[in-house]
């Protein structure tokens, strides 16, 4: 019976999506555009400084690019159960907190898993293709972890803001820098000391650089460092939350 | 004597070092329309969180259909139904997707959903827009569903918190006519808040004013005017709280913003 409780909370999350047609179009304007202008822009100096296939370099950053802002971004979702009193009815029902955040978290990582795959689709159009199939299935595995973590980070940050404006700051300040400093864009060989740095405390670069080693067999930390830091973010990522949304008050 | 369905006692609820509820007391028979009645700040709606497990007090008891409301909460959870002040539909689902998830979220076996969803979206005349999305719906007609979606899993106590707040006069007078229309045929029993006094002594058999956090005064119409040798409930209410205009004080810094969004949606 409790399984049912997370499915209709699934359900609800898929059908506000596919009903709201420029959530679609607006979160894959943004990797399209990438895919454009970084992609045809800078892979010909890119391809000209001898570092091979840009688009290539390119494509696992732009999938991890999408999820990350879809993951976050869904929390809005929870924002807006908050401050339009959707909420009130959940968490007066005979029903644990816990099981009302998975059942809406995994409707959230859902979405954002299609959207990953609708990239990695579109990819092809410009181009891209996986070094080797056989890896496909992994990088897949990957996504569905990434964005189960990416999502939860997400509702974390919904419960601990109180509106929209607050969200957008998180954005500007933790999400923007988060991508534009994780080595999606561009490769991490010879980047300055404090960009370095950066980059290494940053979780978002070894997603991107799971990725692309299976994508693409090109590799920064190499897979198993990756897979690491992304189950100790996974981890963290659920843990905050749990906490913030068990504190949420209406 | 009738059954004590809902009782409150010395029940106090602070925040920092302000006391928004300071020890009240009071008892609610099973069936009887219950107004709670109070200025902006005086404690009801805190009560009205407390009491439907969404604040815990204090200090107190709050018993609801025989359960501790803070020790025993799904079991007090599935005792209330509750409109809520501000709208609490989704409005990207239907009037019917709505209804199955509460249904489920209040576990309602799956075979039994279709026929009591059928018969409350009647209850409310919402059948025939069954399939519609809620943001093609009037203000009327989401607080009617809110009814409907509160009184699905058959509650024993139905709250409604200023439930016609920015509503228009007919919309205000064919939802009373429901929540008689419940109290009468099932014994529902109804604890409501509001701020149109007419209303409270219209539909009430007992008010409570509650101030400053305290209930000042409790009984029909024709008693609390005998204690307060008035002649309407009004004069009554005012002579109990005073004339002055309260400031809303309040334990959530949205309330206001949500005030003031939730009239601009259903005006």
């Amino acid at each position: 019976m409790d399984l049912n409780i997370i499915y209709v909370l699934w359900l609800r999350q898929i059908r506000r999506y596919y009903r709201s047609g420029s959530r679609l179009l607006g979160t894959l304007g943004q990797p399209i555009l990438l895919l454009l202008a970084l992609g045809y822009g800078i892979g010909a100096i890119y391809r000209r400084a001898g570092e091979g296939n840009y688009i290539q370099f390119l494509v696992p950053g732009v999938i991890t690019q999408t999820v990350l802002l879809s993951g976050i971004f869904w929390g809005i979702i929870i924002l807006q159960d908050k401050r339009f009193g959707f909420l009130s009815e959940l968490l007066v029902a005979p029903v644990s907190r816990l099981k009302i955040l998975i059942g809406s978290a995994l409707g959230g990582a859902t979405i954002s898993i299609l959207q990953g795959i609708l990239v990695f689709a579109i990819a092809f159009v410009f181009g891209f293709r996986p070094y080797h199939w056989i890896n496909v299935p992994l990088a897949f595995a990957i996504l569905v972890f990434m964005c189960l973590a990416l999502t939860s980070f997400g509702a974390g940050i919904a419960s601990s803001v109180d509106d929209f404006q607050g969200f957008q700051g998180i954005n500007n300040l933790i999400v923007l820098p988060m991508f534009f400093l994780s080595g999606a864009l561009y490769p991490l060989n010879n980047v300055p000391t404090f960009l370095k740095i950066i980059t290494t405390i940053n979780p978002v670069s070894y997603m991107v650089d799971s990725l692309r080693f299976l994508l693409a067999n090109q590799t920064h930390f190499g897979l198993g460092k990756d897979l690491i830091v992304m189950s100790i973010t996974f981890v963290v990522a659920i843990a905050f939350a749990v906490d913030r949304f068990n504190k949420v008050q209406m | 004597m009738s059954e004590i369905i809902l009782s409150a006692k010395d029940v106090v609820k602070k925040f920092g070092n302000i006391t928004a509820v300071d020890g009240i007391s009071f008892d609610v028979k099973k069936g009887e329309i219950f107004a709670f009645l109070g200025p902006n700040g005086a404690g009801k709606s805190t009560t009205i969180k407390m009491l439907t497990t969404m604040l815990r007090p204090t200090s107190g008891l709050l018993k609801l259909a025989g359960h501790d409301v803070t020790t025993e909460r799904d079991s007090a959870r599935k005792s209330f139904g509750i409109v809520f002040q501000d709208p609490s539909l989704d409005e990207e689902l239907s009037a019917v997707e709505n209804m199955e998830l509460h249904a489920t979220l209040y576990r309602i076996p799956k075979k039994e959903q279709p026929q009591r969803i059928e018969e409350m979206l009647k209850l409310v005349e919402l059948w025939d827009r069954k399939g519609s999305l809620i943001k093609t719906f009037s203000g009327g007609m989401r607080r009617r569903l809110e009814i409907a979606r509160g009184l699905l899993h058959e509650p024993k106590v139905l709250f409604l918190d200023e439930p016609t707040l920015g509503l228009d006069t007919q919309t205000r007078n064919t939802m009373w006519r429901y929540v008689k229309k419940l109290s009468q045929e099932k014994g529902m029993t109804i604890f409501f808040t509001t701020h149109y006094l007419d209303e409270a002594e219209d539909v009430a058999e007992t008010i409570a004013i509650i101030d400053h956090g305290k209930i000042v005064a409790r009984g029909t119409t024709e008693e609390l005017c005998k204690q307060t040798e008035t002649k309407s409930l009004e004069e009554a209410y005012l002579k109990l709280t005073g004339k002055e205009i309260r400031e809303e004080s309040t334990n959530n810094d949205g309330l206001n913003f949500k005030m003031s969004l939730r009239n601009s949606r259903l005006r």
